[in-house]
């Protein structure tokens, strides 16, 4: 199976970024930089994906130092990383031009959370200064949009730069909610964390979940059943088709498409419904947890065929009619294009990244949970990069999930499944492993989430967690929202938005 | 053109709630039951050791105490309904928002019924004017953005709460109904304060969700304000992880007076308010 090399020695602070960008230079696609409170300094985790698996940088940064030599003059795909660790533990990447806060605008004096150093942050304040203007030139102004937004949204602040039409340059502030929900993992039990990775990006409950559980599994060393890796699949691929659809439904609003709108967003509820009867919550929560899963679907095999038949059915014919619908085409096509080039280069991950010609899919290209079991077709990627192409991804992608989560029903009904199948224990009762010893150690599990690639690398030691840091697909992608808007005018915004699918509660942590 | 067979392609497929009760239970896990007079017993302790926002406590003697569980923190994480199934049982009754927080501890806690009266009748006064037109203002203040698509769904054609003449609003300056949810991140206070401040009055505010009750999982985190009821005054609270929309919808109802809550638990209207939720 493909996975996760071993974590490497750590290697010199001075020598690190180096081997960073030699890596993504000799093609590596590089997937996020990451901070941990270690003794007599930080540590300081480049994860990088090069063919099927993932590799790790390590380097430690010794509390004497100022900071460390920046990866984003190189690499200005890990600026946003270098961005948050900055804010969080207060760690400098020298040179960095950008260095404006992100998730936490700490005001002078206050101590720096630094989740996983084993301390609890204390009270802290924040300063939420305006961050300064790029431009300059004549008539050029800055519009705040939010945090508060017209409409029923998830807060954040775009402050839109424009001469008055066009929009040269878009920040995203997501402190707003930042909620420093990774510092709640700390000291936490094992089973604790799923709870709390469940409501980090709460639109993608499962996803995470299921991120989290692999890491944990692997530390422990345990191997879930076939029957529970079926139910994750059927749980995750039912997340999945209600993401993508509410991003057609954020399009269809702005589009003003009412019937359209009507239609989808009555499709979705019936999803949320039949999600609610599958296991009591209309976000699939409370079913993955550490070695398995809390029990089957609880509705019968053909109940829940039939319900699923009749869905997609309204589905495909409601969204077919869309597609041949050019008032609403019209506003799609070739806005907030990502060039495939660009999305290469920053490593672009989910149907933002699959809508600008890159391919991987980590269900299939790292298979976990099950997914290699099923029969499965890698989506041909779009090369157009504009809202269109991101969302005919996710319609081919819905129909996909629809057809997986079939066959992991099928897989389930033919499997003799035992009680103790659903959940193979990672802890025993008093707190030790099987193996005999309270787990310890780290390992990265992922996942791919309806926003794309989500990581979690998780640090347990003894039986409790360490540190746990998810990085999820909207943390990654949202950095590249500025880059859709150059030629882009205000009445464009509401379609990148809403085709970039970012949840920014997963975003501001 | 093709769209508008489209639309009427279903009939109508909106609830009839409130004015009849809706079959919305299957399966859904709308809140946790305690059985009154369930004993303390091992599995008992087991659960309460076992939840992770510390919501279930126990009353009395260790011998012959009562068991009580605070909606306003449950995640609805089932760990004590697993447990101690004699105990912890969910419920898919939604109506279980209320106006005053310890009434969302189960079972009811001694009261004191003046003090409900009179909380309720003030309430009742001030929202009198809103009944027929009613226009709310959401405002996130630190969700797991869940909250928002519960919010959202209230415009769907299952739930089209403009036919109860509820409108969402994009302006605060419009608004009668202030909508909160998430767990009062340290970014959102000036903003969530400076909304409720340019409201008109009368102004009503819900906190919708655990998070916006207590915090939720987060109520001790660094960047959390243990939810939203410090903040800004809230007038009723609606559990849930998040809020269900037909609880979202419970909770307005009741925060406008045309339901009426007692003892913890929202009653049928009288026959004089359901006269005015007539679908238009």
């Amino acid at each position: 199976m493909n996975g996760h090399e071993d974590t490497p020695a750590a290697v010199s602070v001075d020598t690190f970024s180096e081997r960073v960008v030699a890596r993504v230079a000799r093609g590596a696609r590089f997937c996020g930089l990451f901070a941990s409170a270690d003794s007599g300094g930080n540590r300081l985790t480049a994860v990088l994906a090069e063919g099927n698996s993932l590799r790790s940088e390590v380097t430690v940064v010794p509390d004497t130092t100022e900071g460390f030599p920046t990866l984003s003059t190189e690499l200005p795909s890990a600026s946003w990383y270098e961005r948050e660790i900055h804010d969080l533990f207060g760690l400098k990447p020298l040179d960095n031009a950008s260095l404006d806060p992100l998730v936490l605008p700490l005001k002078a004096g206050s101590k720096y959370p630094c989740p996983g150093s084993g301390e609890p942050a204390s009270p802290i304040e924040i300063d939420p200064t305006p961050s300064r203007t790029r431009l300059l030139g004549e008539g050029v102004f800055t519009i705040p949009y939010g945090p508060v937004r017209s409409g029923v949204f998830e807060s954040v602040e775009y402050v839109v730069e424009t001469p008055g039409e066009d929009i040269p340059y878009v920040v995203p502030r997501v402190f707003y909610k930042h909620r420093g929900i990774e510092a709640r993992f700390d000291g936490t039990s094992v089973d604790d964390g799923v709870l709390v990775a469940e409501r980090y990006e709460g639109v993608a409950s499962v996803a995470h979940a299921i991120a989290y559980c692999t890491a944990i599994e692997t530390i422990a060393g345990v191997e879930v059943k076939e029957a529970a890796n079926f139910v994750r699949i059927v749980h995750a691929e039912l997340e999945r088709i209600v993401n993508h659809l509410e991003s057609v439904v954020r399009n269809t609003e702005a589009a003003g498409q009412a019937v359209a709108y009507a239609r989808l967003t009555l499709h979705k509820e019936r999803l949320q419904r039949l999600r609610a009867r599958l296991c009591g919550s209309r976000f699939g929560r409370s079913v993955v947890v550490p070695g398995g899963v809390t029990g089957p679907p609880r509705l019968d095999s053909n109940t829940l065929l039939a319900g699923l038949d009749g869905i997609e059915k309204d589905i495909r014919s409601d969204l077919s009619l869309l597609m041949s619908t050019p008032s609403f085409i019209d506003r799609l096509r070739a806005t907030g294009v990502i060039p495939p080039d660009l999305a290469r280069q920053h490593g672009a991950v989910g149907p933002v990244g699959r809508g600008s010609g890159q391919v991987e899919d980590v269900r299939f290209t790292r298979p976990y949970s099950g997914y290699q079991l099923l029969g499965h077709q890698l989506i041909e990627p779009r090369i157009d990069g504009d809202a269109l192409a991101r969302q005919r991804v996710r319609l081919d992608e819905i129909a996909g999930a629809f057809h997986l989560v079939r066959q992991a029903i099928d897989r389930l009904s033919e499997l003799a499944v035992d009680d103790a199948d659903w959940r193979v224990p990672v802890e025993l009762a008093n707190g030790e492993s099987i193996s005999g010893k309270s787990i310890s150690g780290e390992a990265i599990g992922w996942a791919e989430a309806p926003q794309g690639e989500l990581l979690y690398l998780v640090t347990v030691d003894d039986g409790v967690l360490k540190r746990v840091k998810p990085r999820s697909a909207s943390f990654h992608n949202l950095a590249l929202f500025s880059a859709a808007f150059p030629k882009e005018v205000l009445t464009d915004f509401a379609f990148i938005e809403a085709s970039f699918g970012v949840s920014i509660a997963g975003v501001a942590g | 053109m093709p769209w508008i067979p489209r639309g009427l392609h279903d009939g109508v497929v909106t609830t009839r709630y409130p004015r009849r009760a809706d079959g919305y239970g299957e399966g859904f896990h709308a809140a946790v039951d305690v059985e009154p007079g369930a004993a303390v017993d091992d599995r008992a302790y087991a659960a309460v050791t076992a939840c992770p926002t510390d919501s279930i406590s126990i009353a009395g003697s260790t011998t012959g105490g009562r068991l009580h569980l605070d909606r306003g923190r449950c995640i609805l994480c089932r760990r004590c309904v697993d447990i101690c199934p004699r105990a912890f049982r969910f419920t898919s009754d939604f109506e279980v928002s209320t106006q005053q927080r310890n009434h969302l501890i189960v079972p009811d806690l001694e009261e004191d019924d003046a003090t409900l009266a009179r909380t309720r009748d003030e309430l009742a006064r001030r929202v009198r004017i809103l009944r027929r037109s009613l226009h709310v203002r959401h405002v996130d203040a630190g969700s797991d953005g869940a909250d928002e698509w519960e919010v959202a769904a209230l415009m769907n054609p299952i739930y089209d709460v403009q036919r109860l003449g509820i409108y969402f609003t994009a302006s605060p300056r419009h608004a009668d109904l202030l909508l909160v949810t998430g767990v009062g991140s340290l970014g959102m206070i000036d903003s969530l304060a400076e909304t409720f401040e340019v409201m008109p009055e009368p102004k009503v505010v819900i906190a919708a969700g655990v998070d916006a009750i207590s915090g939720g999982i987060l109520r001790d985190g660094y960047a959390s304000s243990a939810g939203v009821t410090d903040l800004v005054p809230v007038d009723v609270l609606v559990p849930g992880n998040p809020a269900s929309p037909f609880g979202l919808l419970h909770g307005i109802l009741l925060a406008v007076g045309l339901l009426k809550e007692s003892r913890g638990h929202a009653v049928r209207p009288s026959t004089n308010s359901k006269a005015s939720v007539e679908p238009k």
